[in-house]
């Protein structure tokens, strides 16, 4: 008796997660950090035009996401339609994971190809085929403090290397051995990246079958990077170590950040009134000229298992919009990848906006291998090597060059056996 | 030393090591009660000043713990009782009923029990994935419903059972799985209690697993969710103070009530056999 | 022969549930370990391979590796002598005939070994902020300059061994207790006729007769420690500077973040060995020590 109730109960329970049948189709849509708190607001409209249509929001946080995509993928628990940092999207085309949006696109009256920045729309198309469509684009670039600087000496942001070196050490000249000039967060791969991206060689050789960290390209911008450790001009920190770094870009604590479009908002919210003038955006000093960055952002993809990719594909669009587009950027401060809505005149009268619309005319992508994510780490663990743990640059690029290609064996395996298009 | 000076130091470490034992405790439920951003000044407040319910209002109206709890409760309440009833017919069974292998298996599972449960951690995730119980109860339920530990608590204490009382039954025309309900389990009752103390608190405080194999929020338990929501709101102080107070109240509850099963469970389990 | 069947019919459910979801996962974990498996094979079953002990070769050879195994150690040779230490001595004090409201000191002392790990280690994330927490600002208030305890490389493995012992001493504590109650009253009686000293009596005599206990005290925590995970995960998610990687947390990455199953598995297998050596090793070295 007991047992059978047991077991009864159990049943009971095993089937209470399964989904119940209604007139209206739900779609699961995952979404991001602070996105996916605001994008509650941006729901009703939609839901609104389309009645039949109920969206379901999860919020992840951006340490956990990762991990969660692909415990998901490997669980069969996909959601129909999910934000995806665009580095990832090889990844996930590899495990045959995204729908295909080629032809949507071809069809659409809403999502126009040639309105979106270029580099960024490429980030999209994997092996030829378009695997998600840009919802906002990042980049990183340089947040300075102008009063410091023109203290200094300097009337401009630097544009190059060389120009940057001399306003690093002017500025670490002036404000003294208790400050910095620049921060560059050791946990932070970003920074390193961006230089490296300006290179002529590649991050990867041979197709993306070996590292390419040890070319001369890398290891000129591993050396910049460490240098300015090395001459004192930029604290070995990690993230968690500066408790605030709105504050104390605010006391002058270091005068040169390099950071993404969200800052812009922050700045402008956390900073007091009297330092309002006081900061500045720039693009990133390259080694001749102005420099390239990250193609950074997120898109918006549809899992090949969903179950109702038309309902989701209606949710891309209605994202797209120019004009949602506006108000997501009025809500989270992040940058539309549409030229359209660069338009907007509150978008196009910000001036802190002004290096960012400059810098996404030269940005350039991540090497599309789905083990980035796990190489970009090592980058930064070997960065972090020179810089804290005395290593010197030929040394660890080499060191790590070898862990890349250990990561890659899976994959040079794989192309060798033309398992993959 | 004198006696009185001897009495004093004791009961003085006393007071001194149980207040910091539960300083910890005492000020999560304090500042859960401070409203937003009152806990990250100086010097740190050990009293709210303006005591608040907002933050429980907001994670139980807004972030869905009222979800995450009925998740944990249920999740506890399942494996407790179904490891309760598979364990103690197995426990008993090993203890009283005589069959050919059973020391062998017994000795056989008593081995296993120094395998660490990470070894099977990823294989059962395939397994669980191809039975199609990944992100549903039943990838925490399931593996859960019996255990090498409950099955030998309940052996040791079965032990002291007289076969007198089972033959009787037998004689008396009884049938085994009449005995097993009508006689042994009433005589089991103490480790049955202890047994199911010790495994709702062990379900309900489990981390790795429901991390690993429930993605879904709304089928997240308290803990998981937590560890979530604190990665997400490292600013919110006092609400994450005050759902640690969620997590953290039942068990302690539960505990103080049938303090003496705990105990009384974990010598047993503890003493060699 | 009706008992029997109905013998079976009694250990089939519980056997059915540890063998198909403990003791065959366990025999498969080995097998995934000598593969390749990862996030191609779990997407394609043709893209598993079979790699021998490259797996277990090429774990030795990951610095990273080495620096979990490094960290696990740590947290076990400090934290679980000082575990045991707080445990015997709470133990002995709850003990002494002069302590008074016995029930309720064992109780809230016994108290955060049934609180939810992962809410504890959310509180004392706040507890040792730099700039806001308590302890820093106890500190401050004796002169001590602020730590930066989960920030700093050094500090953040000694805040967590601090944790971790506020956490489980009170479980050991029961156990010794019950092992102290157990000595028969008159070797204390003779001793204090021969005008022995309480601390004479605590090292000739309890000491001694707990040896036994010590030992399985010993040999079930650090088992225990050596799985460190939930600590590091909530409270500095492995960081700063790996300083905080345990060899599970290791594992957890390994497998469930960047879905090298066969990899996972093998770092899981050397733990368990781990495991296993010093848990061998400590009954050895005790036999030892008894019969010399």
């Amino acid at each position: 008796m007991t047992r059978r109730l047991l077991l009864g109960a159990l049943l009971i329970l095993l089937s209470a997660c399964a989904p119940s049948p209604g007139d209206r189709q739900t779609i699961r849509f995952w979404v991001m950090g602070r996105e996916g708190e605001v994008i509650e607001q941006l729901l009703p409209e939609f839901e609104r035009r389309n009645p039949d249509i109920r969206v379901r929001v999860q919020q992840l946080p951006w340490t956990a996401a990762h991990e969660k995509l692909l415990t998901a993928f490997a669980g069969d628990t996909l959601p129909d339609l999910c934000q995806l940092g665009n580095t990832w999207l090889p990844e996930f085309a590899a495990l045959n994971a995204l729908a295909d949006l080629g032809t949507r696109v071809a069809t659409s009256r809403v999502v126009v190809a040639e309105d979106y920045f270029p580099g960024i729309w490429e980030t999209n198309v994997i092996d030829g085929r378009l695997h998600g469509i840009p919802w906002y684009v990042d980049t990183r670039l340089l947040f300075y403090r102008s009063d410091l600087l023109k203290k200094a000496g300097f009337e401009t942001p630097p544009r190059s290397w060389g120009e940057w070196e001399q306003a690093l050490a002017a500025i670490q000249k002036a404000v003294g051995p208790t400050r910095y000039a620049i921060l560059l967060p050791l946990n932070e791969f970003e920074p390193l990246l961006a230089l490296g991206l300006q290179q002529d060689d590649p991050l990867l050789r041979e197709e993306g079958r070996r590292g390419g960290f040890s070319s001369p390209g890398f290891r000129r911008a591993l050396d910049f990077y460490a240098r300015m450790f090395h001459n004192g001009w930029a604290p070995a920190l990690g993230g968690a170590q500066i408790s605030n770094v709105w504050t104390e870009f605010g006391r002058g604590y270091f005068s040169f950040y390099i950071s993404g479009p969200w800052n812009i908002g922050e700045f402008k919210r956390r900073l007091p009134l009297e330092r309002q003038g006081d900061w500045m955006t720039a693009p990133l000093p390259g080694p001749a000229g102005p420099g390239a960055s990250i193609a950074g952002g997120s898109s918006l993809v549809i899992f090949r298992s969903s179950r109702h990719p038309e309902a989701a594909w209606r949710l891309v669009e209605y994202l797209s919009e120019p004009a949602v587009q506006i108000r997501f950027h009025e809500m989270t401060g992040n940058l539309p990848p549409r030229r359209t809505a660069w338009q907007d005149e509150q978008l196009a009268g910000d001036v802190y906006a002004k290096a960012f619309r400059d810098q996404l005319e030269r940005v350039r992508p991540t090497p599309k291998v789905p083990e980035w994510e796990r190489i970009v780490n090592e980058m930064q663990l070997a960065a972090e090597q020179v810089v804290r743990g005395g290593m010197d640059v030929e040394q660890a690029t080499r060191a790590l060059d070898r862990r890349v290609d250990a990561i890659l064996e899976k994959r040079r395996w794989m192309l060798a056996r033309g398992k993959r298009g | 030393m004198t006696p009185r000076l001897a009495s004093a130091l004791v009961n003085g470490l006393l007071i001194g090591l149980t207040a910091v034992t539960l300083f910890p405790l005492l000020w999560m439920l304090s500042v859960s009660f401070m409203p937003a951003g009152a806990a990250s000044t100086l010097p740190p407040p050990l009293f709210p000043e303006t005591p608040t319910l907002a933050n429980y209002r907001e994670l139980f109206v807004r972030a869905g713990m009222v979800r995450w709890l009925m998740n944990s409760l249920l999740l506890a309440a399942a494996v407790t009782l179904c490891s309760l009833a598979f364990n103690t017919m197995a426990g008993y069974a090993f203890a009283k009923l005589k069959f050919a292998g059973r020391e062998r298996l017994f000795r056989t599972l008593i081995g296993a029990l120094v395998i660490p449960g990470q070894v099977a951690m990823m294989p059962l995730f395939l397994l669980l994935k191809q039975m199609g119980l990944v992100n549903t109860y039943g990838g925490v339920i399931v593996p859960a419903m019996a255990g090498i530990f409950g099955i030998y608590l309940v052996r040791q204490y079965a032990r002291t059972i007289p076969d007198e009382l089972l033959e009787a039954a037998r004689v008396d025309g009884a049938g085994e799985f009449r005995i097993f309900l009508s006689v042994v389990v009433p005589l089991l009752r103490p480790v049955l209690a202890s047994l199911a103390v010790f495994t709702f608190l062990a379900c309900w405080n489990d981390f790795m697993w429901p991390l690993i194999v429930l993605t879904d929020e709304d089928l997240q338990t308290l803990p998981v969710a937590l560890a979530s929501l604190s990665r997400e709101h490292v600013q919110d102080n006092e609400m994450m103070m005050a759902g640690s107070v969620v997590t953290v109240l039942p068990v302690l509850v539960l505990f103080l009530a049938l303090q003496k099963h705990y105990i009384q469970g974990l010598l047993l389990g503890s003493v060699k056999g | 022969m009706r008992l029997p069947a109905a013998a079976w019919a009694f250990v089939a459910p519980a056997l059915l549930v540890v063998g198909v979801f403990f003791l065959l996962p366990v025999v498969a974990g080995l097998g995934l370990s000598l593969t390749d498996f990862d996030i191609y094979a779990l997407a394609a079953f043709s893209n598993l391979r079979f790699v021998g002990f490259e797996n277990y070769v090429r774990m030795l050879q990951t610095p990273l590796f080495w620096q979990a195994l490094a960290n696990t150690l740590y947290f076990v040779v400090v934290g679980v002598p000082l575990s045991i230490g707080a445990s015997l001595g709470a133990a002995l004090l709850l003990h002494s005939r002069l302590a008074r409201f016995k029930p309720f000191f064992r109780t809230a002392l016994f108290a955060p070994v049934v609180t939810t790990l992962v809410a504890v280690a959310v509180i004392w994330r706040y507890l040792f902020h730099t700039r806001y927490g308590v302890v820093n600002y106890a500190l401050d208030q004796i002169g001590v300059d602020p730590v930066d305890w989960l920030g700093d490389p050094h500090w953040a493995m000694p805040t967590i061994i601090l944790l971790a012992i506020w956490k489980n001493f009170g479980y050991n504590m029961v156990i010794f207790l019950a092992s102290l109650q157990a000595i028969p009253e008159d070797l204390y009686e003779a001793a204090r006729i021969d005008g022995a000293s309480w601390f004479r009596q605590t090292v000739h005599i309890t000491l001694p007769l707990l040896g036994p206990t010590l030992l399985m005290v010993g040999i079930l925590t650090t088992a225990g420690y050596f799985q460190l995970f939930a600590e590091p995960y909530v409270m500095t998610q492995g960081g700063p500077l790996r300083s905080t990687v345990s060899v599970l947390y290791f594992m957890y990455e390994e497998g469930f973040k960047w879905w090298n199953f066969g990899a996972a598995s093998a770092v899981a297998i050397l733990l368990f060995g781990l495991i296993f050596a010093v848990t061998w090793l400590l009954i050895h070295l005790s036999k030892r020590e008894v019969n010399p």
